[in-house]
């Protein structure tokens, strides 16, 4: 399936995610390996529109996000919640050159995680965003995240302003990671 | 190996020499803003005065969007040890038009010279570092185009690699520890954002 028309019609939160970004033009996706994110990382790779960036640790995407901005390109940064603690610095480059910031974080330690480890950054995810001055978007249920990222996409590139959308555990569903 | 020679503002003056619309330039923050500042404050320069270790990846995100202009990162030996890793992320996208240039005194200038990795071993209480290479991880990192620059008569071709050279292109500056002069540009990141575009999009 052509991943430029493949959501059009689907169901999928996944694809909707992508069909979002494209209609507002968002021309360069940055990601570090993320189970929850893989279909949609898969979805910019194919695209001939998207440049896609792998990066070594998420902080990267934010001076990534700033470079574009300065060049007239609009982008995001995919990530999960155990990668939230690495940007939390260079988040306040986004406060400090006022420059629209869009990022989808898909949560994990936060509704039946198994994995321990997991849970500090998790828990810790929403306030730390919260004390950088990032607006919070959260959703937890399928039917929500076209609207959800829709909406914040509207508050970054229109509003100007450094806004996360929190995937919860809830919607992404552990079994799920590993699998398309 | 030898003491460095080089001076970084006069070189960094060659290096911006003539710059016009095509240069989009990123400074790291401290000596290398200030370097750039007294060469020629321009909207067309983004001197960073925080955001330690963003000048490349902003670099790489700027050069991706604006595949036509000439992106030069001129930073320091302390910001860019700061985040090898996106030396690695630049060679993943191999973006031609993106050149490099570490001033490297070996010293964290800003915070009262101390001795950073890349100072020799085995030089004293205060001044050992481990000899980091930084061209040579660049290289590692997949950026082929990677050396170090030591003499004078090394410094026409460095302005040409810098300004020209298909990219990415990184090249390590030695250069002397000096006490120079600040010279600052506006300090407010959004006014610096916006003049920037501004110049370049026509818009902010």
């Amino acid at each position: 399936m052509n991943a430029e028309t493949s959501s059009k019609s689907g169901a999928d939160w996944r694809d909707q995610i992508f069909d979002v970004l494209q209609s507002h033009d968002i021309k360069q996706v940055y990601h570090v390996p993320d189970a929850g994110h893989s279909r949609l990382i898969e979805h910019c790779q194919k695209s001939n529109s998207i440049r896609t960036v792998p990066l070594t640790t998420e902080e990267e995407g934010i001076a990534l996000a700033a470079g574009a901005w300065l060049g007239g390109q609009r982008s995001v940064l995919l990530m999960q919640s155990s990668g939230v603690g690495n940007t939390i610095n260079l988040m306040g480059l986004t406060k400090t050159l006022r420059f629209p910031f869009l990022t989808l974080i898909t949560m994990r330690g936060d509704y039946g995680e198994f994995n321990s480890w997991q849970y500090p950054m998790g828990q810790g995810t929403p306030k730390v965003l919260e004390a950088m001055g990032v607006l919070l978007y959260s959703v937890d249920k399928a039917d929500e995240v076209k609207a959800t990222v829709d909406a914040a996409a509207r508050a970054a590139f229109n509003g100007g302003q450094s806004v996360a959308v929190l995937l919860r555990q809830k919607l992404i569903g552990i079994k799920d990671f590993g699998k398309k | 190996m030898s003491k460095a020679t080089l001076q970084r503002r006069p070189l960094v003056k060659k290096v911006l020499e003539g710059a016009d619309d095509n240069l989009l330039v990123i400074a790291g923050l401290g000596s290398s803003n200030w370097d750039i500042t007294e060469a020629g404050d321009r909207p067309l320069n983004m001197p960073l005065w925080g955001a330690m270790g963003a000048p490349v990846g902003m670099a790489l995100g700027l050069a991706m969007s604006q595949p036509k202009k000439r992106v030069l990162v001129i930073t320091g030996d302390g910001d860019m040890l700061m985040s090898l890793g996106s030396l690695a992320t630049v060679a993943t996208q191999q973006p031609d038009n993106l050149a490099i240039v570490v001033l490297d005194n070996e010293k964290f200038g800003e915070t009262g010279n101390q001795a950073t990795h890349t100072s020799p071993r085995n030089n004293g209480p205060t001044e050992s570092g481990a000899g980091t290479d930084l061209s040579l991880i660049a290289k590692g990192c997949g950026i082929a185009d990677a050396g170090i620059v030591r003499e004078a008569g090394e410094v026409a071709q460095l302005v040409k690699d810098a300004r020209t050279r298909k990219g990415p292109v990184f090249r390590v500056v030695k250069v002397m520890v000096e006490k120079l002069e600040f010279v600052m540009p506006p300090q407010d990141g959004a006014h610096l954002k916006d003049r920037f575009r501004q110049a370049l999009l026509g818009h902010a």
